[in-house]
């Protein structure tokens, strides 16, 4: 694979007219989107060669990673995932984004706040949001009919447990031993108003602050949930794929996922692992992402893309001007209507919702939980944070809410000071 | 190496070594000129890496922050020893050893007779053993992950006293036993080529004249042939177990390191590329080469060989 990408950066920069070349570094969700908008980028000046990474999101910032450390001046811009931002920011691999970009990036304006987040590192921009994927909570109407329970109004993880529980449905999460089951534990300790590390800026001296009332009541919920009897069978091995199957099975289920679950249910009307038929479809609901505390709006997950400038590149002026163009409002309206790739401004969701291809409600839904929505810790150290986190959580049955939440404090501190191995 | 060989065997006692002649000198000059460049050459690929791992492991020293870099002497060192995930690790790689190597010398053994005996199809038999090692290792394990597969796997079906649906990645012990399947398919003809070239060492005279005096198939085997292939056996053994020591690739593919199946190299590969720890990732490879070194220390005093004396140069 690398040879391969190699190979092919090798042959685009050599290639033809002379034209310099940006390498265009893009994870392989939404590939003919970013080829057509490459195309459409390229100037006079340069023209813009996508090269895809790997499909796994470690195996991208892997190999992103060792390209820069070894200052590689063929890596223009890239795609990355809003957890490795402050990575490379602060390893200094990154150039920053100049001033009047950053500005609308932040000033709180067009820009979705959990996405403008993702971006920021130690009061500077280091990228641009492409893309913003968010959580909900997604259900059978008729499974939370049956329940009694009244989704117009927030819901809690307890009352979705139990009503699920109480009616022959399961919960969907994701429980892997891999970055989904770290995506689920950070909602769900940020929805009780904690964090898993604070002051994250101070790299391998952040505070450790799983060991709470809020680290306590997400383990409560984790337990709970594989008390009831509601949680599904591959628990331990759950990813966002797993859980899409039950929800089409009588009586369904609740399940916490990303935004592409609409698109992917409306596809497989009528096959095997989707709705029956369009009116069985209507039954799917949607509703905020579960709150951990009764009363304390939830903290949804954020995911997507952002676009960062590699800081060696030989032409950084232009590759800031080519990330500008990339992730332009038409750009994302693009991504949104042909991959489900839900944009990550105003003026872009705002053009979506007029496309109306997407009922109104859960566009609305999307764009709130982005804007409402918790980022995972920012650390330059975030590998080692997520990987303690799931050598300590995991099995999700082994979770004890006396316990886990202390273990997992002393070991990701040790692990911080490097006095464990990972 | 002859010549150094030749220069360090032991004189006849009670006198001087004889002086060379000028002509031995000049010789010996010319052929270090001559080895000179693929030293230096062999010194800046492997010389150069190994010091700069020795170097690194002193420091505390993420690619991702390297501005924090500081020296912190022996620390690694002692973060890594005193960590039961370290002693669990070497655990479980030293018994993919043990198994791998024992399981490998039996039946590449069989093989290598047979390859040696075979009268009929000899080019056939000889290839078809010899084809699982033109195979990469990451083809093999990505063949024998589908094969032990629950969902689609022929496994669960041919084997009866396991049910349908087992999943044999999910559980340390059934995970380790396909992660050595694997190996073992993978590298026995290897093992069976190097003990083919024992066999063929050992002379017909010897085995002919044990037949005249009466010794069975299975005296042959143990009195003459085995002890005559004494160091084509510690060769194929050495060079196998430390292969296996620094098991990966199956590893990587089959359980990516789930369920207790990580080995030494496996950790050290998870601190180094995907943790970004250079420091504590250099102290475990530098730890994982002295373990390398130990194993074959162990294994020349094992089987008691002077592989000078086998080259008949003593």
């Amino acid at each position: 694979m690398a040879v391969g990408v190699l190979a092919s950066t090798t042959l685009a920069a050599c290639g033809g007219s002379g034209t310099p070349v940006l390498n265009w570094y893009v994870n392989p969700d939404g590939v003919a989107t970013f080829e057509k908008y490459a195309e459409e980028c390229s100037t006079g000046d340069y023209e813009i060669a996508v090269q895809v990474l790997p499909s796994s999101a470690t195996d991208q910032r892997v190999q992103l990673a060792r390209r820069l450390a070894a200052e590689d001046s063929s890596t223009d811009l890239m795609n990355l995932d809003p957890v490795f931002v402050a990575e490379f920011a602060n390893a200094g691999w990154l150039t920053e984004v100049p001033e009047e970009k950053a500005t609308e990036i932040t000033d709180g304006e067009d820009y979705l706040q959990g996405a403008a987040e993702t971006v920021v590192w130690d009061d500077k921009v280091f990228a641009i949001p492409l893309w913003a994927n968010t959580q909900v909570l997604w259900y059978r109407k008729s499974l939370a009919e049956a329940a009694g329970l009244d989704m117009s109004q927030p819901v809690t993880w307890q009352q979705v447990t139990e009503a699920a529980a109480g009616n022959g449905g399961t919960v969907g999460v994701q429980a892997n031993r891999y970055e989904g089951y770290v995506v689920w534990l950070n909602a769900l300790v940020q929805g009780a108003g904690g964090e898993i590390v604070g002051d994250t800026e101070a790299g391998k001296d952040a505070s450790v602050e799983i060991d709470s009332d809020a680290g306590r009541q997400a383990a409560e919920v984790i337990q709970a949930l594989v008390d009831s009897g509601a949680a599904q069978s591959d628990l331990s091995v759950s990813n966002e794929g797993t859980v899409l199957g039950p929800m089409w099975s009588d009586p369904g289920e609740f399940m916490v996922n990303w935004t592409f679950v609409y698109e992917n249910y409306r596809g497989l009307i009528g096959e095997s692992g989707g709705p029956a038929d369009e009116q069985a479809f209507e039954d799917l609901g949607w509703a905020r992402y579960p709150a951990t505390v009764e009363g304390q709006p939830s903290k949804p997950p954020i995911g997507g893309i952002d676009i960062g400038v590699g800081a060696y590149s030989e032409h950084p002026e232009w590759a800031m001007e080519a990330a500008e163009c990339v992730t332009s409002t038409e750009a994302q309206v693009d991504l949104a209507l042909e991959d489900g790739l839900m944009p990550s401004t105003n003026s872009a969701y705002d053009q979506v919702v007029a496309e109306g291809s997407y009922p109104a409600d859960l566009i609305e839904l999307w764009r709130t939980s982005v804007d409402e929505g918790g980022p995972r810790p920012k650390s330059a150290y975030y590998a080692m944070i997520s990987g303690a986190l799931q050598a300590t959580w995991h099995s999700p049955t082994s979770v004890d809410p006396d316990r886990t939440p202390t273990e997992s404090a002393d070991y990701l501190q040790a692990v911080l000071r490097g006095e464990a191995l990972l | 190496m002859t010549t150094s060989v030749v220069q360090t065997a032991t004189p006849p006692s009670g006198r001087t070594p004889a002086r060379s002649s000028d002509r031995s000198r000049a010789e010996n000059r010319l052929g270090q000129k001559l080895v000179a460049p693929a030293i230096i050459l062999m010194l800046i690929v492997t010389a150069f890496p190994m010091l700069r791992a020795i170097w690194l492991s002193v420091y505390d020293y993420s690619l991702t922050a390297p501005d924090d870099r500081s020296f912190t002497g022996v620390d690694n060192y002692v973060t890594a020893l005193t960590d039961p995930l370290f002693w669990q690790t070497t655990g479980v790689t030293v018994l993919y050893m043990v198994v791998t190597v024992g399981i490998e010398l039996v039946i590449g053994f069989i093989f290598a007779m047979v390859m040696h005996r075979v009268i009929f199809a000899r080019g056939v038999v000889r290839t078809s053993i010899l084809i699982p090692y033109g195979i990469i290792t990451v083809v093999s394990g990505f063949a024998w992950q589908f094969a032990f597969s629950a969902q689609n796997g022929f496994v669960n079906g041919w084997l009866p006293f396991i049910g349908a649906d087992f999943n044999w990645f999910g559980e340390t012990p059934s995970a380790v036993i396909a992660i050595c399947i694997s190996e073992i398919w993978k590298t026995t003809p290897f093992m069976s080529l190097l003990l083919l070239a024992g066999l063929a060492q050992v002379s017909e005279d010897m085995i002919e004249a044990a037949k005249v005096d009466g010794a069975t198939w299975w005296q042959r085997l143990w009195k003459v042939i085995i002890p005559n292939m004494r160091s084509a056996i510690m060769v194929a053994v050495l060079f196998r177990a430390l292969d296996a020591y620094r098991i990966f690739d199956n590893i990587f593919v089959m359980t990516n390191g789930a369920q207790q199946t990580e080995s030494i190299s496996f950790l050290t590969y998870r601190q180094t590329i995907e943790q970004f720890q250079l420091g504590l990732g250099s102290a475990l490879s530098v730890l994982l080469f002295l373990s390398v070194l130990l194993i074959a220390y162990l294994i020349i005093k094992v089987f008691r060989v002077d592989l000078a004396a086998a080259r008949q140069e003593g």
